[in-house]
């Protein structure tokens, strides 16, 4: 009896050795999530619930949004097609779990990042697409114009599972006011009880605070305060341990703000071929062997600057004409003005 | 020796193939997380918790720890759920009653009640009640008192809260009123028993717990003080009530849902245990000289008693555990604030979800063996 429990502990054991061998081997120096992604024949990617800007359907369910047009450039680097996007509505709290549990490959969600989630729950962040930071809308009759006036007891509706939820404690814990944070876990739902009056003051990012009051009932009677209570740096965020993945992504953001930069977009693309400029040429994939270095062809930039357009084209469709946030900010290139500054690709 | 082995060998497979799947998994979650920069570990659960929390029993605040917070979300639970359970089992009682009435009127719109309830899903009535039914309440300022002292509002409702002084001495007079009601009881019994005398044991009791508790106003030094909500302005438009107990919309709308929901599983519960009981039983009891309503005490009850427990302890451990749907309307429960916000900041996805996951089945099992205890009480007892 000793002895076959003896040796099937043995045989365990080395179950054991294997299961931990082979998946020690898959996450070795090969981009085991683009070769998945060519095999499937589309980006799995996940978005917002509807932040109108960011990430956004129609009725139709055409997805739009700078976020959106992340997951679009990826896309179209890898697959050749930037409407190859398989989209994943996700709540905040189920972003970070949907990313490392495998069931989607890139998350571009307006997500903050921060020291703790890059380094601790198995994240990367690979770059930022929108320079943020926190604001509160209160309604415009209350004459309330700064955030100093908020007096104890005030209610404060925001969602679940943010940054914001932290800021917010700092906030007031700093100015010594009590509040009542009042947490939804969808980001209709804190609309839905702001615009019923449930909560004095609503706060999240500014962009999403301005992206937001279009959906309340009576827009113009609210308005966003103008003090900005913490840094919010908004970028796609991959799977920790696939760094050819983690380049991918990053990259095809870069060229994005890269292209704008060199003034290349998707209607000048194909003549900046033969751009007396290096630099250009390289964007354009005329010069150098950029793709290789991660396992794409040549042309891998210039599909995604002819299908997706620059950072500055997906800016003014999907924010600036819009109307959420005509104003640029601190979203403009380094060279006019404002902090969008990226690694040169050569 | 054949025979053990012919015993024992498939037994110490099925033990060795549930204990090998459960090593595959945990060995497999542990490289997968390894891999992916994952460290498995309590230690968070002493770290700041670093948020806020909108309603809590207890004094917390962001800077306690996630075991705090644990702790805060694990009472909004049980208090949701003990609310509910005495609200739903009160009104599962009179409507179970009810639709035994020889009544028309009553025995059907007890019927109604019970399949209007029953069959709507408990996620839309938690919805219902928070977002029309609440929603539609007034703002603070133009609230109108009820029974002049409390308010209803799209914000809450406000309660006076009571200030007390020598708060002790009153709970020591309550202890003393209820140990002497036990005394009293075992003590009638005894009598009945020996001498046959009946003494109005009801009557007694009321009384002693109503003279205790008065006396210790009056020699006792104890003081009640009631402290009356009071608007108070935050901004032009915007008002609170103050100096009172704020009681959320959140918790009332869940309260609510929960407890209308689940008194239609115990009404029904009520009228087959009552049914259960044969004909027979009242007759009898009838024909030695019981009044109707000592029929209904003693013989029908302790006996409809054993029917109704079992299936109405069912009926408490699906309100707890509906009691997380609380998530969906922002009441901040231990899914919300454990398995929710506390999850989200920290990462630890496996460690939160199992400790939640065992809290729940704690709970589950904590009331199915006091519900045990009481079933066990009162079931024959052959002597």
């Amino acid at each position: 009896m000793f002895k076959i429990i003896k040796q099937l502990t043995s045989v365990v054991a080395m179950f054991a050795v294997l299961f931990a061998f082979s998946t020690e081997t898959m996450a070795a120096k090969k981009s085991k999530t683009l070769e998945n992604t060519k095999k499937r024949g589309f980006v799995r990617c996940g978005v917002s619930q509807g932040l109108p800007g960011f990430s956004n359907a129609d009725e139709a369910g055409n997805w739009t949004g700078i976020d959106v047009d992340v997951c679009r450039a990826v896309a179209a680097a890898t697959l050749g097609d930037a409407t190859k996007v398989k989209f994943t509505p996700l709540s905040a709290k189920e972003r970070f779990t949907a990313l490392t549990s495998g069931e989607i490959d890139i998350l571009s969600r307006n997500t903050t990042w921060t020291l703790s989630r890059d380094a601790d729950i198995g994240l990367t962040f690979v770059g930022v697409n929108f320079y943020d930071g926190q604001g509160f809308m209160v309604r415009k009759g209350s004459g309330i114009a700064s955030t100093s006036e908020f007096k104890n007891g005030t209610s404060v509706c925001t969602n679940l599972g943010t940054t914001t939820e932290l800021n917010m404690r700092d906030f007031f814990d700093s100015k010594g006011i009590s509040y009542e944070p009042v947490v939804f876990e969808k980001a209709d739902e804190v609309v839905a009880a702001y615009d019923a009056g449930r909560c004095d003051t609503y706060t999240t990012d500014k962009s999403g605070l301005a992206a937001q009051r279009t959906k309340l009932s009576a827009p113009d009677d609210h308005v966003v305060l103008p003090e900005t209570i913490s840094k919010e740096p908004l970028g796609p965020v991959v799977r920790q341990g696939d760094s050819v993945w983690e380049d991918i992504v990053r990259w095809s953001l870069n060229t994005m703000i890269e292209a704008e930069e060199y003034g290349v977009n998707s209607s000048n693309a194909d003549m900046m071929k033969t751009s007396n400029n290096p630099a250009i040429k390289r964007l354009v994939g005329a010069e150098g062997e950029l793709g290789a270095a991660f396992g794409l062809d040549n042309d891998w930039n210039l599909r995604i600057i002819k299908q997706v357009g620059n950072y500055g084209e997906s800016y003014k469709r999907n924010i600036a004409d819009t109307g959420i946030l005509p104003d640029r900010g601190p979203n403009e290139l380094w060279t006019k003005g404002g902090i969008l500054y990226v690694p040169p690709a050569r | 020796m054949n025979n053990i082995i012919k015993r024992y060998i498939p037994q110490i497979l099925v033990i060795l193939f549930v204990v090998l799947i459960f090593g595959f998994l945990t060995l497999n979650a542990q490289t997968n997380m390894d891999n992916r920069g994952i460290d498995f570990g309590f230690g968070f659960l002493s770290q700041e918790s670093s948020f806020d929390v909108q309603f809590s029993l207890i004094e917390y605040s962001g800077s306690d720890s996630y075991a705090r917070a644990f702790l805060v979300g694990l009472l909004n639970t049980l208090l949701v759920s003990f609310i509910s359970i005495i609200i739903c089992t009160i009104l599962g009682v009179i409507i179970g009653v009810a639709r035994l009435s020889s009544n028309y009127l009553i025995k059907n719109s007890a019927g109604w009640y019970v399949e209007f309830f029953r069959n709507i899903p408990l996620l839309l009535q938690i919805f219902f009640w928070y977002y029309a039914a609440l929603r539609a309440l007034p703002m603070p300022e133009k609230a109108n008192a009820w029974f002049g002292v409390t308010y209803m509002t799209v914000k809450g409702y406000y309660i006076p809260s009571m200030v007390w002084e020598n708060l002790n001495v009153f709970l020591y007079c309550g202890l003393a009123a209820i140990i002497s009601i036990i005394v009293l009881r075992n003590y009638a019994s005894k009598l009945r028993d020996t001498q046959g005398k009946q003494i109005p044991v009801l009557l007694y009791s009321v009384a002693l717990l109503i003279v205790l508790p008065l006396l210790s106003f009056l020699f006792g030094g104890v003081s009640l003080e009631f402290q009356i909500p009071e608007l108070k302005k935050l901004s032009k438009i915007s008002y609170i009530y103050e100096g009172g107990i704020s009681l959320p919309p959140e918790l009332i709308a869940l309260v609510l849902a929960l407890s209308l929901y689940t008194s239609t599983f115990v009404a029904e519960c009520v009228r087959a245990g009552i049914e259960g009981v044969s004909k027979g039983q009242k007759e009898a009891a009838a024909s030695v000289g019981l009044t109707p309503n000592q029929v209904l005490k003693l013989v029908i009850m302790p006996q409809a008693l054993r029917i109704i427990i079992p299936p109405t302890t069912n009926q408490y451990l699906n309100l707890t555990k509906n009691s997380s749907l609380a998530a969906a309307i922002a009441y901040p429960d231990l899914v919300l604030v454990f398995a929710g916000t506390a999850l989200m900041q920290t990462g630890k996805a496996i460690e939160i979800v199992s400790i939640t996951m065992l809290t729940y089945l704690t709970i589950s099992l904590t009331i199915a063996a006091i519900m045990n205890w009481y079933n066990k009480k009162i079931e024959i007892k052959e002597k």
